[in-house]
């Protein structure tokens, strides 16, 4: 069987709000493995979170099951929070509490103590250790999320749940997240993280592409990218405005998304008909164009499916 | 029980670290009792009184000098005709103008009869009635002196006694209100809120992702607040005994008791209110709208409930803060013992376990 590799089991799980008339949910089904690094990547409002909390047992699905180590959601609630390590969106740990104050706190809500599995936390609270009587509300943006990321692991949770962990991170702080949780990893711990940063796709085993309540692929990055490979233009110009109405009058348009700086275009066939597609645009008077070759990342790809989809 | 105790010590961490809420949970009851013992009175006390006197006589003298000398009056000036009444009226300061017609002693000697006219500013009908009732008082004095010498056939004589507050002082009022509207006020807002602050920062999401029984961080708000009310009683009581002049008539140890189950009522109260609101200016508007008005109004604290229409008075029985200020008056007031506070302190007890009974019913283990 290959449930007994599975750490997160959801199968077919929908759910509304407002009596049925918010779909945030719908019919998700995903098999994640044990220690594995799995990303849950999608917009706001996506429903990344609703799946999240009824993985941790804080809401109850409309329809569907959905399993946490073999435990049910519904029925074990409390053998699925005693293994369970969650860290929601928002940061919600007591900001008039000092960093050791909420740690000692909420070790001991889950049974433990900071001595008795200082070993998990202790490459992470160092970095924050000499700042261990400053109140929780007074830390910056990054330092909460490894305050917050202690008091998670603090009872060796078996599976962690990271609801968005880096949204209003720094860069910095972000990088050195992510190869934390890749160091918990290693320790065999399964991790679910949502981002709406689709650069930290890479940083995952597996992810899966949510959007508005819908799963539109699962699998690695590489097969992902391979998958929905697309020959891809980066168009700029001098006039940004000028430029999208003229790439818009374009008959082989497949699609045409602002990028950074530039304009990411697909055409019908491909780079076929670049040539022809640079012509137009010269002869729309377009000055200073510049068109390149694109390699697609997962942003371009997340997108196309989205395209597709609405285009069902 | 670790657990336990670890969430008690993190609420008053909470509640000891936030400065301002603490003046207000402490500084409330003494702001209270000194606004209610000295600003906000109904005794009248130096009341201006203007005198318009045609006969300028001796036993006009006597009643002018005897309405001076008492503690509810002052004379603030003599007047020369009935039309000044109104205008020193108009002007606020005076409340009371008493007139002697011409001839006073005369009448009083020669026929055996006279008459004083008191004219009220009634546009404050309950203070008019008051400097009325007062002045008249004395002039009835005065008028019984009278007779004491010339023996009149057939009088009867009236002997009132104001029993439990022989100086109609409003300490022995306001003092129970009190303690009934600050208990109500933060027994139930201050817990209700604090609970529901843990649901709207977030922080019971993470704690009900964890072994723990929820139950627990409800329960352990209420231990911190349990003090700080009981705190709150002990300061009202010194402050009613010494700054005041009350005696607390009953049992101390009675009134103690008493209070602290009138405090886990409203502590149940702020719980049933935190199961219903999701965000803290949603429990604080239940407390102070829901809560608060129903207690000051049929607590029987401003309005007696005796005269009130039966609906009301039948609805009052539904409200905690009624029996405990009967029961705060019975004890501190009237010095009666626990057998005359026997039925509402079983009400009260009911009524707390009826409100526990629901919030636990009602309280969730998941978020919604």
């Amino acid at each position: 069987m290959t449930s007994d590799m599975s750490a997160i089991k959801i199968e077919n799980i929908t759910k509304t709000y407002e009596k049925g008339k918010v779909l945030a949910l719908e019919s998700i089904s995903l098999d994640i493995k044990r220690g594995e690094l799995f990303g849950l990547i999608g917009p706001d409002g996506a429903g990344k979170t609703s799946l999240f909390r009824i993985l941790t047992t804080l809401l109850l699905a409309d329809s569907g099951k959905a399993t946490v180590e073999a435990f049910d959601v519904v029925k074990d609630l409390w053998d699925i929070r005693k293994i369970s390590g969650y860290m929601p969106g928002r940061f919600s740990l007591y900001q008039d509490l000092t960093i050791e104050e909420n740690l000692n706190f909420f070790a001991t809500v889950f049974n433990t103590t900071v001595e008795e599995n200082y070993h998990i936390i202790k490459e992470i609270y160092v970095q924050i250790e000499p700042f261990k009587n400053r109140r929780a509300g007074k830390l910056s943006g990054g330092m909460k999320q490894k305050l917050a990321l202690c008091c998670a692991l603090i009872h060796e949770p078996k599976v962690l749940f990271l609801d968005e962990p880096t949204t209003g991170v720094d860069p910095v702080s972000r990088k050195e997240f992510w190869e934390m949780l890749g160091r918990l990893k290693d320790r065999g711990i399964t991790i679910l993280v949502s981002t709406p940063y689709m650069d930290e796709a890479s940083r995952c085993d597996r992810i899966a592409l949510i959007q508005k309540g819908k799963i539109m692929d699962v699998d690695t990055l590489d097969h992902i990218l391979e998958k929905n490979y697309q020959e891809i233009l980066g168009v700029k110009a001098a006039n940004r405005y000028d430029l999208v109405k003229a790439i818009n009058q374009f008959d082989n348009l497949k699609s045409c998304f602002a990028f950074g700086g530039e304009q990411h275009v697909v055409l019908n066939d491909g780079f076929k008909s670049k040539d022809e597609f640079q012509q137009f645009l010269i002869e729309k008077g377009i000055e200073n164009l510049e068109i390149r070759v694109v390699e697609p990342d997962i942003e371009d790809v997340f997108i196309k499916l989205m395209q597709e989809n609405s285009n069902d | 029980m670790k657990v336990f105790l670890t969430l008690i010590k993190k609420e008053f961490w909470h509640v000891l670290r936030d400065k301002r809420s603490l003046v207000i949970l402490l500084g409330l009851p003494i702001v209270m009792m000194l606004l209610f013992g000295f600003a906000l009175t109904n005794e009248v006390k130096n009341s201006e009184v203007l005198i318009l006197d045609f006969s300028k006589d001796q036993a006009s003298q006597t009643l002018i000098d005897r309405i001076d000398h008492s503690e509810y009056f002052s004379i603030a000036g003599n007047l020369s005709s009935e039309k000044e009444i109104v205008s020193s009226f108009r002007k606020g300061k005076s409340r009371l103008a008493i007139i002697f017609p011409q001839d006073f002693q005369n009448s009083i000697s020669h026929e055996k009869k006279a008459q004083i006219r008191l004219v009220a500013d009634a546009s404050d009908p309950n203070t008019a009635n008051i400097v009325i009732n007062y002045a008249s008082a004395i002039i009835r004095d005065y008028q019984n002196e009278l007779n004491e010498e010339k023996k009149l056939p057939y009088t009867i004589n009236l002997e009132t006694k104001m029993l439990y507050n022989p100086q109609l002082k409003s300490a022995f009022n306001f003092v129970p209100g009190v303690m009934t509207l600050i208990m109500m006020l933060l027994g139930a807002m201050m817990t209700s809120v604090s609970i529901v602050r843990e649901k709207e920062t977030g922080t019971m999401e993470v704690l009900l992702v964890s072994p723990m029984k929820p139950i627990l961080v409800v329960l352990s708000k209420a231990i911190p607040y349990l003090l700080l009310c009981f705190t709150d009683i002990i300061l009202i009581l010194l402050m009613a005994v010494f700054v005041l002049g009350m005696t607390i008539q009953g049992s101390l140890v009675l009134l103690l008791a008493e209070s602290i189950l009138f405090i886990i009522t409203t502590l149940s109260l702020g719980l049933l209110i935190s199961t219903i609101a999701s965000t803290q200016q949603i429990a604080m508007f239940i407390s102070l709208v829901a809560l608060m008005l129903p207690s000051l109004i049929f607590s029987g604290f401003m309005f007696p409930i005796e005269n009130m229409p039966i609906p009301l008075q039948v609805i009052s029985n539904l409200i905690p803060t009624k029996w405990y200020y009967s029961i705060v008056r019975s004890v501190m007031v009237k010095g009666l013992g626990f057998e005359y506070v026997i039925k509402p302190t079983l009400i009260l007890i009911a009524m707390t376990l009826a409100y526990l009974f629901i919030a636990i019913k009602k309280f969730k283990i998941r978020l919604a």
